[in-house]
């Protein structure tokens, strides 16, 4: 087999990785809009290709068959798990790719060290500090992720599940790695592997810690900031290796977690400190709920069939709830009920409305909902008013007036979706009971404002049946 | 490479990314989060190396392991986002302004 051999670290290598690292950013440009994202995937798994395939050719790489193994079963593991995977379990998927890539950092970090250890020499500082960096991000995000993952996938409880005086251990934890790793640099030529692994281990507890008390609504922003999290620790790895294109790329998935992180955030109307640490939504908190019944108008499927059918335009406002209830495809029914009959409808999508950033919308879509219709919070509200009926499907806090109007509530600040501004509401909601920041909603008892008491699913094809008898 | 050019390069990223990132759609932002991973399995070339240039069990071991999560990383991350994104680009019906579907 003839085959050509680059010298690593030398040019030929550098440019053939530098092409790689184009084609991943001309990918994700392509990914602004929804006809071209399939061709930039496309042309960012190219990037991959040549990255993978010019390491593949470096002057003197052996262990084929180890190299071979590790290919074979990472990649059947990920076709079978892309092909079954359900939309609604995207972000465990995230949750855990993200948690095998930090894991991959750390591993890699570990083993640099363990090399660099073997060698004898001294280490450079500017070697060994990325190491050290990628270890402890890696091992974090591993095992971060994994409870993330565990608690989407109902493995563990979505509570929050904390311990007291957790902020004090998480803090000491935090001090004695940091302590460590200062150890360790400062004995660069002949550092401690058994120090090494005690850091990773410390990291371990630290990414268990941290994640455990946060609670299952939270996962938006946790699932963005670990994403964050490996990209940055694949760029300390590239430092490490001399390596551009794992900068190049690291850097930029760490850019696209930040981001997210910081939108989810905003769009809950709490900083990223306080959702990592206050361990919100545990119990109701008591307020307003003093068990008093306030008078609200309940409806049926019927009634509510003929509010739509004689609509000129409708709004779904769709929350987690409807995807728990796997109520896309009825609500999808309806529209194309409605849609028969002439009427405009649209989906008004908050950012947190599913479990990642982006969630509700690949949900929907998956029901073959056309894109166009999916609407965003600041995009919709300002046409709220001339919306003849919005529908509130499993979707709670998200609508709350109070949020707007009473400066005293939990949720205050937190941009909603002004639903009560159309000129009629309906709900579609098991009962009254509060939802995730356990407060009263106080569209419920708006004049507008119809409830109608049922399972999503159901009372959606419920109304698609009784419009088609109209 | 010195390190100063590698941070160079890591703030001239730093800047492209949230240039690029930031003009993708709410909309795709699962799909992007799924493709990020998959980007994000460039440090399998890491693994790759290791192994490759590895003279011991140990690091052979946990280099063949970093290349496997590597490799769930890029081919399931690709071929969900794919997968993902088949289900924006199709075309249920004609009457949303006129498209040239595939």
């Amino acid at each position: 087999m003839v085959r050509a051999v680059l010298e690593p670290g030398g040019d030929a290598a550098t440019a053939l990785y530098i092409a790689a690292f184009t084609l991943f950013i001309l990918g994700i440009k392509q990914g602004t809009h929804p006809t071209t994202a399939k061709r930039g995937n496309l042309i960012a798994a190219a990037g991959m290709a040549v990255a993978v395939v010019t390491t593949l050719l470096l002057d003197g790489i052996g262990n084929w068959g180890l190299i071979a193994i590790g290919l074979v079963v990472g990649s059947a593991v990920g076709v079978v798990a892309s092909l079954r995977v359900q939309m609604t379990e995207m972000p465990q998927m995230v949750a855990i790719y993200n948690g095998v890539g930090g894991g991959a950092v750390a591993l890699i970090a570990w083993s640099e060290i363990r090399h660099g250890i073997a060698l004898g020499e001294e280490i450079p500082l500017d070697v060994l500090i990325p190491i050290l960096f990628a270890g402890v991000i890696g091992s974090v995000s591993f095992w971060g992720s994994n409870i993330a993952f565990a608690k989407l996938q109902d493995l563990l409880p979505t509570r929050p599940i904390a311990m007291p005086g957790q902020q004090f251990v998480n803090a000491l934890l935090l001090i004695g790695i940091l302590v460590a790793c200062v150890v360790v640099s400062l004995d660069n030529d002949h550092p401690s592997e058994g120090l090494f692994i005690a850091i990773l281990i410390g990291s371990a507890l630290l990414g268990n810690l941290v994640v455990l008390p946060i609670g299952g609504a939270d996962m938006p922003v946790v699932i963005a900031l670990l994403n964050a999290f490996t990209g940055l620790s694949a760029a300390a790895a590239g430092f490490a290796l001399d390596n551009v294109a794992l900068i190049v790329a690291g850097t930029i998935v760490g850019s696209s977690g930040t981001i997210l992180t910081l939108e989810m955030a905003r769009a809950m109307n709490r900083s990223v400190a306080n959702i990592l640490f206050a361990g919100f939504g545990g119990a109701p908190t008591g307020g307003g709920g003093s068990g008093e019944e306030r008078p609200h108008v309940s409806i049926g499927a019927q009634d509510a069939a003929i509010k739509l059918a004689y609509a000129d335009s409708v709004v779904f406002v769709p929350g987690y709830g409807l995807a728990v209830a796997q109520a896309q495809h009825a609500i999808k029914e309806v529209a194309d009920e409605l849609e028969k009959r002439g009427v405009s409808v649209s989906y008004a999508i908050h950012p947190v409305a599913g479990r990642m950033p982006g969630h509700m919308n690949v949900l929907l879509a998956e029901a073959d909902v056309p894109y166009e219709q999916l609407r965003e919070m600041e995009e919709i509200n300002p046409e709220m008013p001339r919306v003849d009926v919005a529908v509130v499907i499993g979707a709670n806090d998200v609508t709350n007036p109070a949020a707007k109007n009473d400066p005293n509530s939990p949720i205050a600040g937190m941009p909603i979706i002004e639903v009560s501004e159309a000129q009629q509401v309906i709900v579609i909601k098991r009962s009254l009971s509060p939802g995730f920041a356990g407060i009263d909603n106080d569209l419920f008892y708006e004049p507008n404002t119809s409830m109608l008491f049922a399972d999503a699913k159901q009372a959606a094809a419920d109304i698609a049946a009784e419009i088609n008898k109209l | 490479m010195d390190l100063l050019t590698e941070l160079t390069i890591f703030v001239l990223a730093v800047f492209v990314g949230f240039e690029v990132i930031s003009k993708v759609p709410t909309t795709l932002h699962t799909p992007l989060m799924s493709q990020t991973n998959a980007i994000h399995g460039i440090v399998m070339l890491g693994g790759l190396i290791v192994v490759g240039f590895a003279d011991d069990l140990l690091e052979e071991v946990i280099g063949t392991i970093a290349i496997a999560f590597g490799a769930i990383n890029i081919v399931g991350g690709f071929m969900v986002t794919d997968r993902m994104l088949g289900m924006f680009s199709r075309k249920p019906k004609a009457g949303t302004e006129g498209k040239g579907g595939s």
